[in-house]
């Protein structure tokens, strides 16, 4: 042990000890297994301790039971809105945390814009521009009542989406701009007349709709429409018109960022910070300076003398600039991370709200280790 | 493609004017005289992928 960390733990020393303490881990391991540290340069013990055997000389059982995996495990919602959420998961390997992160932003299910049928462009913006503009604007559509449209498929009312957008700026006014609140749902399907070599067959459009949508139950109460309206699509001069139909359709995040369900999705573990020595007086105050998000707060111990104590962990970003400015600095604050709390922030797009999202998330990734299973057996 | 070939309208790049032209007329503009014109957009329907 270097002479710092035998300071840091000045409480602990292993000559101090009778025997090894069997079936407990000394504090130091302990904080190896269940804390980041990180120094001025870079975090150490960034690894989770995944082998089971890992502390057995010890006596110490590190394999994972599923009932204390249940009796620990918590999750704590900080914040619900319309489409954000915050919350706390706690008990729980980064590499399931991770993994839920990933499924939210490239393996949920949306609808979104993906065939463009231009009628007229006058336009500035180019056909090829509006189309991928048009793209990228949430639908306000649940992706559960629908189907995935495969290449060989007639699109039809279970899995697409109809939109109409038809704009005209008169001559003689002044430029006007195109909000996605202009993008109208055809309930029916296409108005566009497909074209056919044959004249005398019955005109075709390009949906086969065998009912509207609007007779569904789940859309004569809630219409479809994009997520928000005063998304600006295009601006146009006087004179210029767009017209066009856009087909939406169901996707993942995977084939294209436009169908993630999220804006997007990230946790951070939860800061700890430590003082590992009183900080008084003076360096109380330079400390409280320090730290831009104001992790650290003075109190008053009587006689004159102030005292610093850390306040708001939880705002720390770690930035580090608490432990710059010389090593005693380092040795006064200990920067740490808990490895098994995740705060865990999901942005919803709108399309669904974000702790629907969530519990789809856990869905699927139900749905993969089942697969996992069936295979192996 | 087309048995026979109808005439096309352009539009005039002076003053605006729609012109239709056939194969061997002049391109002249019929209201002005300017002597560039523009063809017009397909009225057909063009599919782009939104990506």
């Amino acid at each position: 042990m270097s002479k710092q960390e035998n300071k840091e733990n000045k409480k602990f020393s292993i000559w101090d000890l009778p025997d090894v303490p069997m079936g407990q881990l000394p504090p130091h391991l302990q904080l190896q297994r269940t804390r980041v540290v990180c120094k001025a340069d870079a975090p150490i013990h960034t690894d989770t301790v995944l082998y089971s055997g890992a502390y057995a000389s010890m006596g110490i059982d590190n394999s994972l039971h599923l009932d204390s995996f249940r009796s620990n495990f918590k999750v704590e919602v900080i914040r619900l809105t319309k489409d954000d959420m915050e919350f706390d998961m706690i008990g729980i390997d980064a590499a399931i945390a991770n993994a839920f992160r990933r499924i939210l932003i490239s393996e949920l299910p949306t609808m979104a814009i993906e065939k463009v049928l231009i009628a007229n462009n006058t336009s500035l913006i180019q056909d090829e521009v509006l189309s991928h503009r048009l793209g990228l604007i949430p639908i306000n559509a649940d992706p559960r009542l629908f189907e995935y449209l495969s290449a060989n498929d007639t699109p039809n009312e279970k899995n697409t989406i109809v939109f109409k957008l038809h704009v005209h700026c008169k001559p003689g006014e002044p430029r006007c701009t195109v909000y996605s609140e202009e993008l109208k749902w055809l309930p029916n399907g296409s108005e566009f007349i497909k074209e056919s070599e044959k004249v005398d067959t019955k005109p075709s459009t390009y949906t086969s709709f065998s009912c509207s949508q609007n007779s569904l139950q789940n859309f004569s109460s809630n219409p479809i429409s994009p997520t928000e309206d005063k998304i600006i699509i295009a601006k146009l001069g006087p004179g210029q018109e767009i017209e066009l139909e856009a087909h939406a359709v169901k996707g993942m995040g995977k084939t294209h960022a436009k169908w993630s369900p999220v804006a997007t999705a990230w946790y951070r573990m939860l800061p700890e910070v430590v003082l590992l020595e009183e900080v008084e007086d003076e360096i109380a105050e330079e400390l409280k300076k320090k730290c831009p998000v104001k992790v650290f707060d003075i109190e008053d111990i009587g006689k004159g003398k102030k005292r610093a104590t850390v306040a708001r962990p939880r705002a720390c970003t770690l930035c580090r600039e608490c432990i710059r400015g010389g090593e005693e600095w380092e040795k006064r604050v200990a920067l740490r991370r808990v490895k098994d709390h995740f705060i865990f922030t999901i942005e919803s797009t709108g399309a669904m709200p974000p702790e629907v999202l969530f519990t789809e998330a856990v869905k699927i990734l139900e749905d993969k280790c089942e697969r996992v299973i069936t295979e192996l057996s | 493609m087309d048995p026979q070939p109808e005439p096309v309208s352009y539009i005039c790049g002076d003053c605006g004017m729609e012109n239709t032209l056939k194969p061997g007329d002049v391109i002249q503009c019929r209201e002005c005289g300017y002597r560039i014109l523009y063809k017009k957009r397909t009225r057909r329907i063009i599919q782009y992928e939104a990506r």
